[in-house]
């Protein structure tokens, strides 16, 4: 017997295409619009401007050491000759892990709280997880055409479950005697998410904003493939050309960015928590 | 301070956990099923059976058991933290039950205090910060509530560490932050689960002795869970005892020593001394049964101490005067005689009119 759910799928992807396009059409014309706006702000400067800014805002929001981290990371890209790709990129992962956290935290938070939650979570995070990326790539660009678009929502699929389990995960660590201390001090449940939980769980959310991170940065190649530009085309093109140099630069690129991301995230949100 | 005013009435409350609580509770109403019925019929585990307790204004009320007897749900109870499943809880007259979200947060905001065993302190707050929250979740502008927990903090003794972290402090200091933060919001009742079980011996009588006179200068109610019998009777005016879940005695520590209602409670006082716990009052003979017994001797002519002093008291005045026993009584009139004898019995945590009788 053949087991082919493309056959079911297919037709479904022609009907939401046929009968939904203006509204993807709209969902595209807003992702493109922060994108673009984040990327043309990003390069409206020039790159050592820019540098400068970053390293001077790292200090205040998270100390020298990640300062001087900033800069060296933001200046490999500017001398490697990838400055307009990586900035591409960055804003590509910037508004990617957005939507991935503001998706994954309220779930990750209700799925701590409701078992049965986590329960329906488990297997379509699963999935998300094991699928290979191409393979919803494909429905993604039959939707949204090829560029960005496709290239950050398959990054968004991705990014979304190491975020929500370790969301699921911080708040279940919460110890019980600080909820009931909330409670018994008469604090609103709200009060006691944000001055009890939150803080509690700030360590283990970290660890997920972290691998979001990295994981997102991980599809970038991907995203080179079906043509939203940044580092991803530029190992791409180092791939199809068989250039060595211009694949490896990209990808300490790539690098570059992921820890210029997550340094700069976790300084700022620790010391943040630690002020409190 | 003390008062008849009751602070806290607790009602033939229960608590049952379980998936068939509810069942298992209307056949507790209906049919009067026991503890073991339950679990054997709807396996359902009886947290807290029947129990009643009244807290009144300025009194410390130990609840000793231990563990797995149900005093620490039986706390809960008493702010709802645990909603009871039968019976009824008034703080300051008004049912907990009947209170919305709002309400009840409010009750316990301004009129229920609490202490943890494991203190629960936040550890990215400094002292001051840990101190002030139960003000800040109210939301008292930063000044106020600052002002109202430096005296607090005053009160325990920290004012010099305000400004450092939890995790720099002993755990007996981190305690008196957590009575700090109970203290800052100016509750009338404190409920304390085990808040100093797990702190050493020392630092533990020390707090015993701190706690109970601040509660006293302050004039607040306490309610006080403890495993040990003797930090209950230390800082208890009345102690009930609790076991499975039953508050099987209850009264003052010398009514618990003196007459244990079963041989569970006399297993546990048999070890207290009772040298400051016993009373004259609680040893002596009636004066008539001393007349009979000493024909010719006038009470008059010993020497004589008041009802409320103590075993020690006494043993100090025969062993001083010479004299073999002492008339007990207020002013003039002379209600009762402590012979040797009973004071021997008494150490024993008998009455000598029992042991006559």
């Amino acid at each position: 017997m053949d087991f082919n759910p493309g056959a079911v799928l297919a037709p479904v992807v022609d009907w939401l295409n046929a009968n939904f396009h203006g509204f993807f059409a709209i969902i595209t014309r807003i992702i493109e619009t922060v994108l673009g706006s984040i990327e043309s702000a990003l390069l409206v400067l020039p790159a050592f401007a820019v540098i400068a800014i970053v390293v001077v805002a790292g200090f205040f929001a998270a100390g020298l050491r990640v300062a001087i981290l900033a800069g060296f990371c933001l200046g490999f890209c500017w001398l490697a000759g990838l400055w307009e790709a990586s900035m591409q990129t960055i804003a590509l992962v910037v508004v990617a892990v957005a939507i991935a956290v503001a998706v994954a935290f309220p779930l990750g938070i209700l799925a701590a709280r409701r078992a049965r939650v986590e329960a329906a979570l488990r297997p379509v995070l699963d999935v998300m997880q094991t699928v290979p990326p191409w393979v919803y790539l494909i429905p993604a660009v039959m939707i949204f055409s090829l560029g960005r678009v496709p290239a950050i929502i398959a990054t968004i699929v991705y990014g979304i479950p190491p975020m929500l389990r370790l969301t699921t995960l911080a708040f279940r660590g919460v110890p019980n005697d600080l909820k009931e201390l909330g409670q018994a001090i008469g604090a609103k449940p709200r009060t006691i998410l944000w001055k009890i939980e939150l803080p509690a769980a700030l360590p283990t959310l970290l660890v997920g904003l972290n691998q979001c991170i990295l994981l997102s940065l991980a599809m970038v190649v991907l995203a080179g493939l079906v043509g939203a530009g940044g580092l991803g085309a530029e190992v791409t093109r180092g791939l199809t050309r068989m250039e060595m140099g211009l694949g490896l630069r990209a990808g300490l690129a790539i690098v570059a960015v992921a820890i210029l991301v997550d340094r700069l995230t976790r300084g700022t949100l620790e010391r943040k928590s630690r002020a409190a | 301070m003390e008062s008849n005013e009751v602070l806290i009435d607790c009602q033939s409350v229960w608590k049952v956990f379980g998936e068939r609580s509810k069942e298992a509770i209307r056949s507790i109403t209906e049919r009067g099923l026991t503890k073991r019925e339950i679990l054997k019929e709807y396996n359902c585990v009886v947290g807290v059976a029947d129990a009643t307790l009244q807290v009144r204004r300025g009194e410390i009320f130990c609840i000793m058991g231990l563990s797995g007897s149900g005093k620490s749900t039986l706390i809960r109870l008493l702010n709802r933290l645990i909603e009871p499943s039968l019976g009824t809880v008034r703080v300051k007259g008004r049912d907990l039950s009947t209170l919305d979200a709002a309400a009840l947060r409010e009750t316990r905001a301004r009129h229920i205090g609490m202490v943890f065993q494991s203190v629960a302190l936040l550890p990215q707050r400094t002292v001051l910060e840990n101190a002030a929250f139960g003000l800040e979740v109210q939301g008292i502008p930063r000044d106020e509530r600052n002002r109202a927990a430096e005296t607090a903090l005053a009160k325990v003794g920290l004012s010099d560490w305000k400004l450092r972290y939890p995790r720099e402090l002993s755990g007996g200091m981190q305690q008196r932050v957590g009575l700090a933060r109970a203290l800052t919001a100016d509750p009338e009742i404190i409920l304390m689960d085990e808040p100093f079980s797990a702190l050493d011996p020392l630092i533990r009588r020390q707090l015993q002795d701190e706690f109970r006179q601040l509660t006293k200068d302050l004039g607040k109610s306490a309610v006080f869970i403890t495993h040990d019998l003797d930090e209950a009777i230390r800082i208890g005016d009345r102690i009930a005892i609790m076991k499975d879940g039953v508050i099987i005695q209850e009264g003052t520590a010398e009514e618990i020593v003196m007459n244990p209602a079963d041989q569970y409670v006399a297993d546990f006082v048999a070890g207290i001394s009772r040298l400051h716990l016993v009373k004259a009052h609680s040893v002596m003979m009636p004066l008539d049964q001393w007349c009979r017994q000493s024909p010719g001797l006038s009470p008059d002519s010993l020497p004589r101490c008041s009802p409320e002093a103590d075993i020690d008291a006494l043993i100090g005045k025969i062993t001083g005067t010479g004299s073999d026993a002492i008339a007990i009584g207020h002013g003039g009139t002379t209600v009762g005689v402590v012979t040797t004898r009973s004071l021997l019995l008494g150490v024993r945590g008998e009455s000598d009119n029992r042991a006559a009788a």
